[in-house]
């Protein structure tokens, strides 16, 4: 613009108006809003998937953890207990004395039923012996009226929830046609009820054709052991690694070979670390099959590299000027390390160690190899040592076997499993974000 | 603009406090200083000026082994700290780094409390017996980096908190709360406000009194105000050292004078 044009009082000629986008404007502001719509459509993949996984998972796990019970008040006299001991078969008397009781309930609200012994072990199992037990132990309910809750076979679990039906029902030793009108009539005089199942959670494995006694107990307990050994040795020899190679180790051809071979490692599948852990750990040096210590030490090897290559990530984060700062005080290198660059990368190696525990804690594959499978969990370590060493199993190898045996019941208690697995890895991760939290104090 | 060079200035002789003879610096194949001398002397300021890449941070980064941490990085010659080789077999660099300290370009505190940042360094050379020893030794840092009027109340403040310039003056607190006999400073004020830097540059002026005292920096008139002895760095070359008044008023080499005049730079 020049002097002569303003004297004309013309305005000078603009080439284009601000209120006016023009052809190349608006192309770059369509192609972002595109881009934002692909990222809004992608979160919203995700999270339709996470929906449906999270419906899946807790519809078809739910009935693991309720459990049909047969509510019954029953007394039993001092002379019905004399005479049930004097007997040759004294759980058959006490099951007849229950079932006669049980006529009696149901008569009394205007239900007629035929009571076969048979069936009545069918649905409930040996009750003889769970009632001779209980008034043995107490002796003081003799002669009053004590209430029971005997849980039902997962069968009828199974009707309950729409597993069994009467047309799909196949006749067996465990479940007959008639036994079902039995269950009906119970239900009508209101003798069963749904109840929590306390020993999913706090029970160990059942046998194959017991699924409503099979409880995920043993194996958490197991998997807890695991995680404590996967801890207590790939953190400290997976941060004190990543130190040294990250802040002391001289830069050459050898610690080159060492990164990339740890970055392999890492992709390495998980089920040649089993391999390897049944050469090496049992085979080689002997240790017990089985046992949560060998699958710890397994789960370490594997874990490793995650937890180095996240340390290292993070250790390079933190800034130079903060190591030339400490060292710029006099601060050796190990204390320039340890006061300032470790304390910051903190959170970072806290997340990295919180990823690498969760693969653990859901690996399967290397567990099977080394005989940690869900049948072995039959009970509970005796002490606390014992939790290493003893024959246990882990939550996912547990799962996997409950979903390998052949009883549909045992579909239900895999799903279930996979609940308690999932409240595990949350419980896992809220300790990390609150240790995080703790450390993350950047200013 | 110019107004300092003008000023009267005594130029006491010192003793010298570091002397460096022949240094020569390597990065892989790079040649950064060829074949240096200098005496830096006793209660003094030294300013390194020259231009970017003449080498001036990387030969001030030798004086404390700094460049130590990088690896490609090979130093010769001698740099005799009162008499003794920093670069002997028998130096802990650590150790040179307590009697050597350094300020960097950007204020560097650690994400700590600003009382922390100062009790960092003693509190690591076991200077202080006890809290109250420390809380002294931290006063008294503060106050001669002339930033305890402003940081009193809040002692347990995030050093980070502050602004830029409160930020660097805890940083030469830091520095010499350890007690350093030189103090080394690579371009304090390139990243503060004129105002903060006429403070930083107030505070190294004070600073003489104790210390010898290196600075590098990009501006001249800074040079011209705060030193007595000036060296200009060109191309890995020490071109020219000497009196600060010297080299801004006669300078002997040509290339000296091309760079104050802004010619070259």
């Amino acid at each position: 613009m020049t002097d002569a044009t303003l004297h004309d009082g013309q305005p000078a000629p603009r080439k284009s108006s601000l209120h006016q986008l023009d052809a190349l404007t608006k192309k770059r502001n369509a192609a972002e809003s595109r881009f934002k719509a692909y990222g809004i459509v992608a979160i919203l993949i995700g999270l339709f998937f996470l929906v449906v996984l999270t419906v899946t998972i807790v519809r078809s796990g739910i009935p693991a953890f309720t459990q049909t019970v047969v509510a019954v008040e029953f007394t039993l006299t001092q002379e019905q207990f004399d005479d049930a001991e004097s007997k040759l078969m004294k759980t058959g008397a006490y099951q007849d004395y229950f079932i006669a009781a049980m006529e009696g309930k149901l008569a009394e609200r205007g239900i007629e039923m035929d009571f076969d012994p048979a069936a009545i072990e069918r649905l409930l199992g040996k009750i003889g012996s769970n009632l001779r037990e209980h008034y043995r132990a107490n002796p003081g309910d003799l002669g009053r009226p004590v209430s029971f809750e005997l849980s039902a076979s997962s069968r009828v679990d199974g009707y309950f929830n729409g597993r069994v039906t009467r047309d799909t029902l196949v006749e067996s030793r465990f479940l007959m046609l008639s036994d079902l009108d039995l269950v009906d009539a119970l239900s009508d005089a209101g003798l069963l009820k749904q109840a929590f199942n306390w020993n999913f959670i706090t029970g160990a494995d059942s046998g194959v054709d017991n699924p409503g006694g099979a409880g995920i107990g043993a194996s958490v307990v197991g998997s807890f052991f695991m995680m404590l050994v996967v801890l207590v040795l790939s953190l400290p020899i997976g941060v004190a690694a990543s130190i040294y190679l990250e802040e002391f180790a001289p830069k050459n051809r050898f610690t080159d070979l060492i990164e990339v071979n740890i970055s392999n490692l890492a992709a390495v599948p998980s089920i040649v670390f089993g391999i390897l852990g049944l050469a090496v750990f049992i085979q080689f040096m002997h240790l017990p099959q089985s046992a949560p210590l060998v699958g710890g030490l397994v789960l370490t090897l594997m874990t490793l590299p995650t937890i180095i290559i996240s340390t290292r990530a993070s250790l390079k984060a933190v800034p130079p000027s903060i190591r030339d700062a400490a060292l710029g005080v006099g601060a050796s290198k190990m204390q320039a390390v340890f006061h300032h660059v470790l304390p910051l990368a903190m959170p970072g190696i806290l997340t990295g160690t919180i990823i690498g525990l969760a693969q653990a804690l859901g690996e399967t594959a290397p567990l099977l190899l080394i005989g940690m499978v869900g049948f072995v969990a039959r009970g509970y370590p005796d002490g606390f040592l014992d939790g290493f060493v003893e024959p246990n199993s882990a939550m996912p190898a547990q799962i996997y076997t409950w979903a390998a045996r052949s009883d549909v019941a045992f579909y239900d208690k895999a799903w279930g499993g996979i609940i308690v697995l999932l409240v595990f890895l949350l419980a896992m991760n809220f300790v990390a974000i609150v240790l995080r939290r703790r450390f993350e104090r950047r200013w | 603009m110019y107004d300092a060079l003008h000023r009267q200035k005594e130029v006491d002789v010192n003793e010298i406090k570091i002397a460096a003879r022949g240094v020569q610096v390597h990065y892989g194949d790079n040649h950064a200083i060829k074949d240096v001398d200098v005496d830096i002397e006793d209660k003094t300021v030294t300013a390194f000026i020259g231009p970017s890449g003449c080498g001036k941070s990387t030969f001030l980064r030798c004086l404390n082994r700094m460049n130590d941490t990088i690896p490609i990085c090979r130093v010769e010659g001698s740099i005799l700290l009162d008499g003794e080789d920093i670069y002997d077999k028998r130096v802990d660099p650590v150790q040179l780094r307590a009697k050597v300290g350094m300020v960097f370009q950007k204020p560097n505190p650690f994400p700590k409390s600003i009382y922390d940042n100062i009790a960092y360094g003693p509190r690591i050379h076991g200077m202080a017996r006890n809290k109250a020893e420390l809380d002294e030794i931290v006063e008294r840092a503060l106050r001669r980096g002339a930033i305890w009027e402003e940081v009193k109340d809040r002692l347990n403040a995030p050093g980070t908190g502050l602004s830029g310039g409160q930020q660097q003056r805890l940083c030469i607190a830091r520095a010499i709360a350890t007690e350093p006999e030189v103090l080394l400073m690579d371009e304090p004020c390139s990243a503060l406000d004129p105002i903060a830097t006429a403070q930083v540059e107030e505070l190294i002026d004070e600073l003489r009194e104790n210390y010898s005292v290196v600075i590098v920096t990009h501006s001249m008139q800074q040079a011209a105000r705060v030193s007595q002895r000036t060296a200009f760095f060109h191309l890995g070359n020490l071109v020219e050292f000497g009196d600060t008044s010297t080299i801004f008023t006669n300078p002997e080499d040509p290339r000296t004078e091309s760079y104050i005049t802004g010619r070259i730079g």
